[in-house]
């Protein structure tokens, strides 16, 4: 019973909530018995293995695709198709090619007013926009289409974009995948900025472990590599679980810290617990260290 | 001219025009385009001048002189029956049936093209009808067109439109299926509704393709205007054509092949210019 109200306590005060979260394409499973909590204010990097199913998830909580069984929730409310909760920003595709840097952050305010409300605060919206394009280093490139900037500053006006909508979560997908080691570390430590600034709660896909740890104040480690007790070949897979959830401490002003030996020897056991094909731990021997994580093993013997 | 620098021995010679890896350079370039037009009027002009020292009244390759004088009397001279300028009259009517032939085929193709690639269940609907409508050959149908519509100029205008029809359809629909999946989401995300997300994302991104689909059916658009106009018409480019063919006037038909090559081209350019003014970023992408 005390398990049961902690785990309501728990649902309560997160904004991102999963439990029992699978998910299926025909008979395959991807994601099994995902059980997550995510408070406001975080910034959770979820790092794995390619294939294990890190974007399945995103688009699960984005709405995009729906979860095949549990329960996903936003601030206590059941997904539905996507909407202006989420904020979404992805490796590329995230503007819209037809329209300048200005009207792709306008875009947001424009598309949820009516056509009146268009017309009538048309100016508001504007220097709105313009707003934001400052604040992301773009005043200057606001009349340019998105092919004309480099790829770190079609990020930044990918991120203006989400942010003017003041998403509950912003969603990222590997957002600086895409971009050259410089710029990529240009990016990490803007993004920083960004979410102090603007108090932002985010959830940061990306295969680069040491993109995950030096940007996140929690890392979620998902993968298929574990044992739960059933004979699985090649083809006949488990669904990836989190296998490993860590509380993040770093102090991420600057890339430094990314020399560190604490740095480097959490990054040795991620790859041991996440990304290792031979180092299979059970399901109930997970590091799953971060106070808010959980575990509802339903069908598995706890023993 | 050219052949004398292409025989010459060495590789660096050579290369500027055969070969793989030949560079022409501009001038060189231009040179090569314009030498088949001059070439060919060219030849025009010495069997025109052959043929008129045999035979003065020679009606099959008149003389640069003769077809000036048919341009003089089409397109400068009234026409003693009717008081109207033939060449400009035929020109507006042509025009006229090709614009709203087309017109109508677009801006149909548009509405159905693009709601075929956003929602699966139109796309069962309508894909296999749409494909099965392309196959039927538009001239085999123009008997039945002139059966029902008339000869008059909704027949006419209805085979443009048939034959122009799908393949524009097909050019909408496969560039509506182009458009990345994630910005729909990224839409939604930002507050569209699904009506939206087809008339302020997806349709805006389409209209370039849209335009350069329109301009690749002109071509076949022409074909059927023409094919029309001379089984059943009484005025229009290709009703003249087939008219004065009955007095082997090559003098003015050839001035009016010249014609209506110039307007397909023109067409063509203006809206080729449209695309490259209006959609610079569809340019780009398309690279």
């Amino acid at each position: 019973m005390d398990e049961k109200k902690a785990l309501r306590a728990l649902r309560d005060r997160s904004l991102l909530y999963l439990e029992d979260v699978h998910k299926c394409y025909g008979p395959k499973i991807i994601l099994e018995d995902i059980d997550l909590a995510v408070r406001k204010g975080e910034l959770c990097t979820v790092v794995g293995p390619s294939g294990c199913g890190k974007s399945t998830l995103l688009r699960l909580i984005l709405g995009q695709e729906q979860v095949t069984s549990g329960a996903l929730l936003i601030g206590g409310k059941p997904v539905d198709t996507p909407n202006t909760d989420r904020g979404i920003v992805y490796q590329r595709y995230s503007l819209f090619p037809h329209l300048t840097v200005l009207r792709n952050v306008m875009l947001g305010l424009d598309l949820s007013s009516s056509f009146l409300t268009r017309l009538r605060k048309k100016d508001q919206f504007r220097g709105e926009a313009m707003d934001f394009l400052e604040q992301v280093r773009l005043g200057d490139h606001v009349h340019k289409y998105p092919h004309e900037l480099s790829g770190g500053m079609q990020q930044r006006v990918a991120i203006a974009q989400a942010l003017i909508m003041k998403p509950r979560i912003l969603l990222m997908d590997e957002p600086f995948g895409a971009l050259d080691p410089g710029t990529r570390e240009h990016m990490q430590i803007f993004l920083l900025e960004m979410w102090e600034k603007f108090k932002m709660t985010v959830f940061f896909v990306t295969h680069d472990l040491e993109e995950a740890v030096f940007l996140g104040t929690r890392i979620l480690v998902l993968s298929q590599y574990y044992s739960d007790g059933e004979a699985k070949d090649g083809n006949n897979r488990h669904g990836a679980r989190i296998v490993a959830d860590y509380p993040l401490a770093f102090e991420a002003t600057s890339t430094s810290v990314k020399k560190t030996a604490d740095f480097g020897s959490l990054i040795q056991a991620i790859r041991r617990n996440g990304f290792d094909p031979e180092y299979l731990q059970y399901v109930t021997e997970f590091d799953l260290r971060h106070p808010d994580s959980f575990q509802t093993l339903d069908d598995i013997d706890a023993g | 001219m050219e052949d004398e620098k292409v025989d010459g021995k060495t590789r660096q010679e050579e290369s500027r025009f055969l070969g793989l890896y030949a560079r022409p350079s501009r001038g060189l370039q231009v040179l090569l385009a314009l030498l088949p037009f001059v070439m060919l009027i060219c030849v025009y002009l010495i069997a025109s001048e052959v043929r008129f020292r045999q035979n003065p009244a020679d009606k099959v390759v008149p003389t640069i002189g003769k077809m000036a004088g048919a341009v003089e009397l089409m397109a400068f001279t009234e026409d003693k029956r009717t008081g109207k300028y033939l060449l400009w009259e035929d020109t507006l009517a042509s025009v006229k049936r090709l614009a709203l032939g087309i017109g109508s085929a677009a801006a149909l193709a548009l509405f159905v093209g693009l709601n075929m690639g956003l929602f699966p269940g139109l796309r069962s609907l309508s894909l296999a009808f749409v494909t099965f409508i392309s196959i039927v050959p538009p001239l085999a149908v123009l008997p039945i067109l002139f059966i029902v519509f008339g000869v008059e100029e909704t027949a006419k205008v209805v085979l443009i439109f048939i034959g122009t029809f799908p393949s524009i359809t097909r050019g909408v629909y496969l560039a509506t299926l182009k458009i990345p999946t994630e910005q729909i989401p990224k839409a939604l995300t930002l507050g569209a509704s699904q009506l939206s997300v087809v008339y302020r994302i997806v349709l805006p991104q389409i209209m370039p393709c849209l335009i350069d689909s329109t301009r690749l059916s002109l071509g076949s658009a022409w074909l059927f205007l023409i094919a029309a106009e001379a089984i059943a018409s009484t005025d229009g480019l290709g009703y003249r054509i087939y008219l004065v063919r009955r007095y082997l006037s090559m003098d003015i038909i050839l001035p009016y092949v010249i014609w209506i090559t110039f307007l397909g081209f023109v067409f063509d350019r203006l809206l080729q210019t449209w695309i490259s003014m209006r959609y610079s970023w569809y340019l780009v992408s398309k690279e």
